[in-house]
């Protein structure tokens, strides 16, 4: 392991690179720049694209093996080649289990927190049982569900329906509580409905705790969807070309695998996050 | 007493519809039976006999119980059909994780808010490294680990483990290590002390409550994390293996009993964290917040 590497030429190389990189971020973050936006979007990219310079360079320099870890570089190009592969499973694994989950999951939630909503006693009831669940490994209810729902799509979503629906619950349940007494004392003096009082007080009060329950779900949705197919799935899917390639010790499909989960993770929260901006956009917390 | 009444209220009303599900979903295999036999059955021996089956599709609450039961009273701990020894194994799992996942939280947040160019390039990339789906990482970092040459599951589920845990952990002690205001700083930098002296003595104790409400969103985590590096690949220890072995070999009690015990282990993490907090907190002669 310590012997001396083969190519040291790209190792010091990329040693370099790393080093430039960080002297350049060190003074960026430093300087008036780093503090515009495209000062904060420039660090951070500068990060990334370094460690993969650096992964790059020590696979290389040491010629490390590729059922081991392959370069960035190899996987780019498999990334490149096997596009319609990838595609195919990520129809599969985003596009029909996680998303229809997702939504279904959220809706649910949303429904019973308004419904309970009336319920203080219901509330007092749900809330704790929630919390515990929400903490809960339910991941492990994905053999069940493929038991009773079949191995194609409908298990999928069906165990990230079950996976969203509490944290999205108990962040909602909270959320219509988050208006202030004040607040409901004046709705009350305008002789304001129970039902105009929520659509136009309580709902957007509650929409910066629901989006914090979304953020919550989106990650879980993947994990949700990737996980199921490990105990079923027909022949394409993420979950299932993960623990197929691996089988076969095909980790640059595996790493582009993963790359694809990465990307469709950060586009799902980063959609949420920019609705977010757009619907609570009086919050203190979106105030720049 | 005003408390614990609605939870059980709603308690029973989950076991309630528990029991009717069962009912729903196990009649068709009764029904399927009686056909075979060229029988029907009355409503009363249909109940009964969706009650006891060997393979029910979802097992009434009371078979659960005694599986679970036997699972932890009817073995010897050492033994492999014990959800104690099982229990355990996920358990050692679990806090290796969420040791690792404290170490490295914490010390990312601490050189985050001592340093600039760390918080502008660590923390986004701390934030996307929890839209990856790390279930996809989990089968990989065992193949990795195993090349590496190192023996057993124990690190690759330590590692995954580590992974979900230390995101709530850096970004809690990120928000506590700032919570000091610029009044306490300015008068420790007037008494000339140093960057570390700084940490140790106000940024450090400042963030104990946040440390704390951070632990317990970390070790649930850190239990998922851990059942997750159990599930794919065929282990044979752990819950999570529990569950693998009753989905493989069609046995949902086990399934199911895998399940209930891995609750209860995340409600005495839970527990335990809680009372430690409260013991940190009587210790630094806080009070009640």
């Amino acid at each position: 392991m310590f012997s001396p590497p083969p190519n040291p030429e790209w190792l010091a190389g990329a040693a370099l690179v790393w080093l430039g990189l960080w002297a350049l971020n060190v003074g960026l973050a430093g300087s008036a720049f780093g503090r515009t936006a495209a000062g904060r979007a420039a660090v951070p990219a500068l990060f990334g694209i370094a460690v993969l310079v650096l992964w790059e360079g020590v696979v290389r320099g040491y010629v490390v093996s590729q059922v081991i870890l392959p370069a960035p570089s190899v996987i780019g190009a498999k990334l490149a080649t096997e596009l319609p592969t990838l595609w195919g499973d990520f129809v599969q694994t985003i596009l029909k289990g996680a998303l229809p989950g997702f939504l279904i999951g959220c809706g649910a939630a949303v429904a019973t927190a308004i419904a309970i909503d009336r319920s203080p006693f219901l509330q007092r009831g749900l809330l704790p049982i929630g919390n515990f669940v929400a903490a809960l490994p339910i991941v492990g209810l994905a053999p069940i569900l493929v038991m009773w729902f079949g191995f194609d799509w409908q298990s999928k979503a069906a165990l990230v329906v079950v996976m969203v629906f509490f944290p999205v619950l108990v962040n909602m349940v909270a959320g219509l509580q988050a208006s202030e007494r004040m607040q409901r004392d004046l709705m009350a003096t305008w002789g304001a409905s129970y039902w105009q009082s929520l659509l136009k007080l309580r709902l957007p009060a509650a929409m910066p705790f629901l989006f914090n329950g979304l953020k919550i779900a989106s990650t879980l949705a993947l994990i949700g969807a990737i996980v199921a197919e490990f105990f079923g799935s027909p022949i394409y899917g993420m979950g299932f070309r993960i623990s197929t390639e691996v089988g076969r010790l095909g980790l640059d499909m595996v790493w582009a695998t993963i790359a694809v989960a990465a990307i469709a993770g950060s586009a799902f929260y980063g959609l949420i996050a920019l609705i977010e901006r757009g619907v609570t956009f009086w919050h203190p917390s979106q105030r720049h | 007493m005003t408390r614990a009444l609605p939870v059980l209220t709603v308690l029973a009303g989950i076991v309630v519809l528990w029991y009717l599900g069962a009912v729903w979903l196990n009649s068709a295999w009764v029904h399927a039976q009686a056909e075979r036999a060229g029988t029907t059955v009355a409503f009363g021996e249909m109940v009964a006999l969706t009650m006891a089956q060997e393979r029910p599709l979802l097992p009434p609450p009371h078979q659960v119980a005694g599986e679970l039961w036997e699972g932890v009273a009817g073995h010897p701990v050492t033994s492999r059909r014990s959800l104690i020894y099982h229990g355990f194994v996920t358990f050692q799992g679990t806090m290796m994780g969420f040791a690792l996942g404290i170490v490295i939280g914490v010390a990312l947040a601490m050189s985050i808010v001592r340093f600039r160019v760390m918080e502008m390039s660590v923390m986004p990339w701390a934030i996307i490294s929890q839209t990856v789906p790390i279930v996809a990482l989990a089968p990989m970092i065992l193949v990795l680990a195993n090349q590496l040459g190192v023996e057993g599951r124990d690190l690759p589920k330590a590692v995954i483990a580590a992974y979900l845990s230390f995101f709530p952990v850096l970004v809690s002690m990120v928000k506590g290590l700032r919570n000091p205001d610029q009044m306490q700083l300015d008068l420790l930098r007037t008494y000339g002390a140093s960057e570390a002296q700084t940490f140790r003595k106000l940024r450090i104790p400042a963030s104990m409550p946040y440390f704390f409400a951070s632990l317990k969103v970390a070790i649930a985590a850190a239990l998922v994390g851990t059942i997750v590096g159990e599930l794919p690949t065929g282990a044979i220890e752990g819950l999570g293996a529990r569950m693998l072995i009753g989905s493989q070999f069609g046995e949902p009690l086990i399934m199911w009993a895998a399940l209930v015990a891995a609750a209860i282990l995340a409600g005495m993490l839970i527990l335990a964290v809680g009372a430690l907090e409260g013991g940190v907190r009587r210790r630094m002669g806080g009070t009640n917040v």
